[in-house]
């Protein structure tokens, strides 16, 4: 069971309540495309993704970018029971998509690099703690149903 | 994974654009790290004081972007170039070279926050192979 501080879970709806998922599903996906290519592997079927230009301008990483901020916002919702909450998702990237854990980890990063761009000084070592706690333990959840 | 000359361009060109809030840069990074990674705060337990901004974490902010901007100006031959460095971590310091990654990330998180518009995918990607790859220099003398 893991325990949030009121700062912890202040931190976290703050963050997501004023988040453009737009914006920032599309730039932590593309970033995550670029800077570590190999994660390219999953997106077979994107269409364009042969440099930094055209992952930045396609249309389905802008797309997938969104529902991977989606998928974290429920767990941002449901903080107090994320390994439930991610359960059937846990499956469904294990099973269904493949998806070697390790990539969570990647795009979490990416993700960070973004939300610290989107609020600069806003972003305090505090508010980075807790915001990559609870990325820590999404990523966990995710990967409880792999075996 | 060694570094292209657009690599190299990519980072002497952020590095000209960010090296005059060194200083502060190293600062953010360290106290990041001290704050998000708690764990390496084991290697400074010598010091008085470990808060974000504290004397000592603005100190050796300041010395590590030292070595850093002295690894850019080294970038086309990191493993001779900081061998002095290496076997001061391999020997004396000890670090972890896990902590690397660590504090290279929190680079990266400050130089987005201060740096948004410079910071782009493509320096992003270039800044995160530099510091792997000096990662991997400073590494060189452990065994």
């Amino acid at each position: 069971m893991v325990e949030w501080t009121e700062f912890e879970r202040a931190t976290i709806q703050d963050i997501f309540t004023n988040m453009n998922y737009d914006v920032v599903g599309q730039q932590s996906l593309a970033r995550c495309l670029i800077v570590y290519p190999w994660t390219q592997r999953y997106f077979g079927k994107f269409g364009n993704l042969y440099n930094a230009a055209a992952i930045m301008g396609n249309p389905m990483v802008a797309a997938h970018g969104k529902v991977v901020l989606r998928g974290l916002e429920k767990a941002a919702k449901n903080m107090d029971n994320i390994k439930a909450t991610y359960a059937d998702l846990s499956v469904l990237h294990s099973e269904k998509l493949h998806v070697d854990p390790d990539n969570f980890r990647l795009l979490g990063d990416c993700l960070t690099v973004v939300v610290a761009a989107q609020l600069g000084a806003a972003f305090t070592p505090e508010a980075q703690a807790a915001f990559q706690k609870f990325l820590a333990v999404a990523i966990s959840s995710l990967r409880r149903q792999y075996h | 994974m060694s570094l292209s000359a657009k690599d190299k361009a990519a980072v002497r060109d952020l590095w000209s654009k960010v090296s005059g809030k060194a200083d502060d840069i190293g600062n953010d990074a360290l106290s990041r790290m001290l704050v998000v990674y708690p764990q390496t705060k084991t290697y400074f337990s010598h010091w008085k004081d470990l808060s974000p901004g504290s004397a000592p974490v603005r100190k050796h902010g300041k010395t590590v972007m030292g070595g850093v901007a002295e690894a850019v100006s080294k970038i086309d031959d990191l493993t001779s170039g900081l061998l002095n460095l290496s076997e001061l971590h391999a020997f004396q310091l000890r670090v972890d070279p896990a902590n690397f990654k660590i504090l290279s990330h929190n680079i990266l998180v400050v130089l987005a926050a201060m740096f948004p518009n410079d910071f782009t995918p493509e320096a992003h990607v270039a800044m995160d192979k530099f510091l792997s790859a000096l990662a991997l220099a400073l590494a060189e003398k452990y065994r």
